[in-house]
Formats: structure tokens, C-alpha cells, sequence
């Protein structure tokens, strides 16, 4: 069975620059890694409420640049050195509507 | 003679079925199912589950603390739920949700009072622990973090936006408040030694940790390390380091870096810098045996599949080993001959010896998280 995890481990990563990951594997990450800071129901934590109407007034581009490079002097992190633009993109519209077409 | 056989046969009768319904729990444990908002019971001698115990709401990043008598666990969760579990019944004795959203707590020495640590709003409030019942409410207007008890009935914690720490003193019924200022910027989280006398606060927004001495009537912050990081580019940070009191390595203590892939160790009596040990990543965790001869850590996301154990002698790893996906928690067993680690995405507690790092057992468990042994109800800050 340990191959088996080890296997799943490794489709289930975000993609590194330059590639794609799947919806359950961004949606993942969004729960359980953004979730760190801003709650796994991303109620808001140390970090805010990231939920839907938290985060009207952004768009999709300006949050997706948020995600790729941080807040300066904030705890949010740059994601840049660890997932592509596209996925970036994906996780805004997730953010923002909820889901994932 | 006749009714002295059958009281004798009575007596021996009633111990038996005492005998069957008896249950000891000091070496039980509760291990945090985040996200089905369950605990599983675990047997540390066993090495088994013994039962679930569900709806106990969202339990992100939850955590708990065991009444004085290891019989009942007072459960922290993410929706601000305070839930009180019997584990000798095997299930919830009360629950109450004091909160929009909170982040930890703590249970008095004396075992009648436990705090919570909230967000939002932000504040601590106080129950009993017998009804659950508020008996205090401490509105700070910022989030609290590092929520500790520290002797003679008193909690300390700290304000995330404002840098203050504040101790309350419940030892003559109501609360009286000492203020603490000029902590530092943005504390994450905080520790306090076992023995009750330093509260050890990390910083987020600026390098070093400040240290106040509970044992000074009017604690004073004494910056440890405050050029950690000087010099060199921050790292970014996808999950904080946690403090707890599981510092004291020898005659020393072992604390995560944060924005820097070390942790760092400081002299015990003078807090000044003893040495830093480079890691493979953010350190989330870094706990000492308790015995203090060796020092695990674990990391942050993307890194959080491996797991390093430092000597505390030679401050070098002598092991890496990677347990699965998202090593999240490890607890020692009270004399720390085993540590048991939670693997989130393999659904697993893995169990392994710490002298031969030899996988001694896992245990199945949904998402696990939080792993809190009963012998944590004997430790001040745990």
C-alpha cells in the first residue's frame, strides 16, 4: 500500500511553474495549505476570511497576483516558487466564485 | 457463619465487577480528526485505536487540554466550540460554542478553570470547568495568540496586532490584569517552560523572541536573539512555526526560526545564543524528548514529508527520514521512548521507536492532526 500513497502523494502536488494541476489538487491545497493561516472552511485564522464575499472587491487578476506574490510587511506569502501563473488564476476564481468550472 | 461466607462472596462479586468497568487512562490519548470533526481514543501501550468519538464541529487546527484526573479532555475547536470529553464514557459530557472563531486554550493548575484564546471576537474567555458555565470574558480587540496556564490560577497570552502580553490572575475570584507592552511585532504563538517561570513569545514581524520572567513580580521583555536574521533574505513562510513547551533541550532551549530554515538554541540561565542547526525546511515544530537529548522537528508546506532529529549535544542531525504527505504533529510518550507522528494525507499515525527510529506500529485515523497524550493533564503550559 505504501507505493500506492507515495504515488497519490505526487499527483496530488500543486504543478511547479509552467504546469497544471488538477481542480481536486488546487482545491485541496486551498483548504488545507492556504488554510493554515486563513482556516481550513477559510473563515479567516491569523490570516482573514478568504470566502467569497470577503473578497468581493477584487478580481480575478489582481488576487491571482496576490497569491503569486504575497502582501510585503504581511504574513501572506509569495506562492510564485511553488505554483504557475495558470493555477494562480484557477485558485482566484475559486476564491472568488466558490468553485471550479 | 453462612452470612459471613455470602457477604465475603458479595464483596469479592462487587470488586469484580468493579474490576471490568474500571478504566485507566494514563496512557491513553486523543488524536485530532480535522476534518470529520472527531477524535480517535488511542491505547500508547497498545498502539491501537480504541474508539471514535464524533461531533465536535470544525477542528482545523485543533487542540486540547485533560482535566487534573485524565479523565476528561476540554477540546478547542476552530468554530469557537469548547467541547468537554469523557473518555472514560467514551463521549461528550458537554459542549458549548463561545465563539466565531478560536484558536487554543488552557486549563488552570488547580484544574477548575479553562481558558480560551479567541479571534473573533478577539479576547479570552474564561469557563468552569466543571459546566462549562463563562466565568470571565477578557475582550483584547485583536486576536490572541499563545494562551498558556501559569501557576498559582493565573493565564497568560499575547495580542497578535498590538504586541502585548497580558497575565490574569484568577487566584481571588474575579480577573486582575497586568499589562505587558513593547513585545515585539506581529507574535504568532508563544511557550511556557515547565517549570512555569519563562514565557517564551516568537515574532513574526521582526527577527527574535522576547522572553519575560514570571517569577519577577513586575516582568520586564528581555529580546533573545534579535539579529537572527540579519543579513539574510527572508524565506517565505506557508505555515507558522508553533511554540510549546517542549523547548528545553539540556541545559538549553531549542526554538523554530521563522523566514529561515533553522532552528536556533539559546542557554537556559542567560537566554544568549548557543548555536543554530540548519533544517531542511520552515520548522513548524521543534520538540525536544523529554528526556532532552534529542530534538525533532518537523516542516512546512511544500516540505512537510520529512522529519529531522537533531542531537542536542552535537546540534547536528543524526536522522531524516520522511514518515509520508504532511507530517503535521509528533508526540512523545511520557518518558519518550516512542513518538507517535500524525501523516495527514496518508491517514496514518505512525508510531517509531526514538533510540532505533524503528517503525514500531501505525494506526489508522482520518486526516489526523493533533496528537495529546493524558500525561499532558501533569505539565504546567501543556
Amino acid at each position: 500500500m505504501r507505493s500506492v500513497f507515495v504515488l497519490l502523494a505526487i499527483c496530488c502536488s500543486p504543478a511547479f511553474a509552467g504546469e497544471t494541476s488538477s481542480s481536486d489538487a488546487l482545491i485541496n491545497l486551498v483548504h488545507q495549505d492556504c488554510g493554515s493561516c486563513h482556516g481550513l472552511t477559510l473563515k479567516g485564522g491569523l490570516g482573514p476570511d478568504i470566502r467569497p464575499n470577503a473578497l468581493s472587491h477584487y478580481d480575478v487578476s489582481t488576487l491571482s497576483t496576490i497569491v503569486l506574490d504575497g502582501i510585503p510587511d504581511t504574513a501572506m506569502p509569495p506562492w510564485r516558487p511553488l505554483m504557475s501563473e495558470a493555477d494562480a488564476k484557477k485558485i482566484a476564481e475559486y476564491l472568488l466564485h466558490g468553485d471550479l468550472k | 457463619m453462612k452470612w459471613f461466607g455470602s457477604a465475603i462472596l458479595a464483596i469479592l462479586m462487587v470488586g469484580s465487577l468493579r474490576a471490568e468497568t474500571i478504566v485507566s487512562t494514563g496512557d491513553l490519548g486523543l488524536v485530532v480528526e480535522r476534518a470529520s470533526g472527531s477524535l480517535l481514543l488511542v491505547d500508547q501501550s497498545e498502539r491501537a485505536s480504541v474508539t471514535r468519538i464524533t461531533g465536535l464541529g470544525d477542528l482545523s487546527h485543533a487542540s486540547l487540554v485533560y482535566s487534573p484526573d485524565q479523565r476528561f479532555a476540554y477540546v478547542f475547536g476552530r468554530d469557537g466550540g469548547l467541547t468537554k470529553v469523557d473518555i472514560v464514557e467514551k463521549q461528550i459530557a458537554g459542549r458549548v460554542v463561545q465563539s466565531g472563531n478560536a484558536i487554543g486554550g488552557a486549563i488552570s493548575d488547580d484544574g477548575t478553570l479553562v481558558a480560551v484564546s479567541n479571534y473573533e471576537p478577539g479576547g479570552v474567555r474564561i469557563f468552569d470547568a466543571e459546566t462549562l458555565e463563562m466565568v470571565a470574558d477578557i475582550p483584547t480587540g485583536s486576536k490572541t495568540i499563545g494562551l498558556v496556564d501559569a501557576p498559582g490560577r493565573k493565564f497568560v497570552f499575547t495580542l497578535w496586532d498590538e504586541g502585548e502580553t497580558w497575565i490574569t490572575d484568577m487566584s481571588s475570584g474575579g480577573p486582575q490584569i497586568t499589562k505587558i507592552t513593547e513585545i515585539g511585532a506581529n507574535p504568532y504563538d508563544a511557550l511556557i517552560t515547565g517549570d512555569g517561570r519563562l514565557y517564551i513569545t516568537g515574532l513574526f514581524g521582526e527577527d527574535g523572541l522576547t522572553a519575560l520572567d514570571l517569577w519577577n513580580p513586575e516582568p520586564k521583555p528581555i529580546r533573545v536573539l534579535p539579529d537572527y536574521g540579519r543579513g539574510q533574505q527572508d524565506l517565505p513562510v506557508y505555515k507558522m512555526p508553533h511554540l510549546e513547551g517542549w523547548a528545553r533541550a539540556g541545559r538549553e532551549f531549542v526554538l523554530p526560526a521563522v523566514g529561515h530554515h533553522q532552528v536556533l538554541w539559546i542557554d537556559g540561565q542567560s537566554l544568549a545564543e548557543t548555536g543554530r542547526t540548519d533544517t531542511y525546511g520552515q520548522p513548524v515544530f521543534a520538540m525536544a524528548r523529554p528526556d532532552g537529548r534529542q530534538v525533532w522537528v518537523n516542516f512546512a508546506h511544500p516540505l512537510n514529508d520529512t522529519i529531522q532529529v537533531i542531537d542536542t549535544l552535537t546540534k547536528e542531525v543524526v536522522h531524516e527520514f520522511k514518515p509520508g504527505p504532511a507530517v503535521l504533529h509528533m508526540e512523545f510518550s511520557p518518558r519518550g521512548h516512542e513518538v507517535w507522528i500524525s501523516v495527514r494525507d496518508a491517514g496514518k499515525v505512525m508510531i517509531y521507536d526514538t533510540r532505533t527510529f524503528e517503525k514500531r506500529g501505525e494506526i489508522d485515523a482520518e486526516s489526523p492532526s493533533g496528537i495529546f497524550f493524558t500525561s499532558r493533564a501533569h505539565k504546567t503550559g501543556l
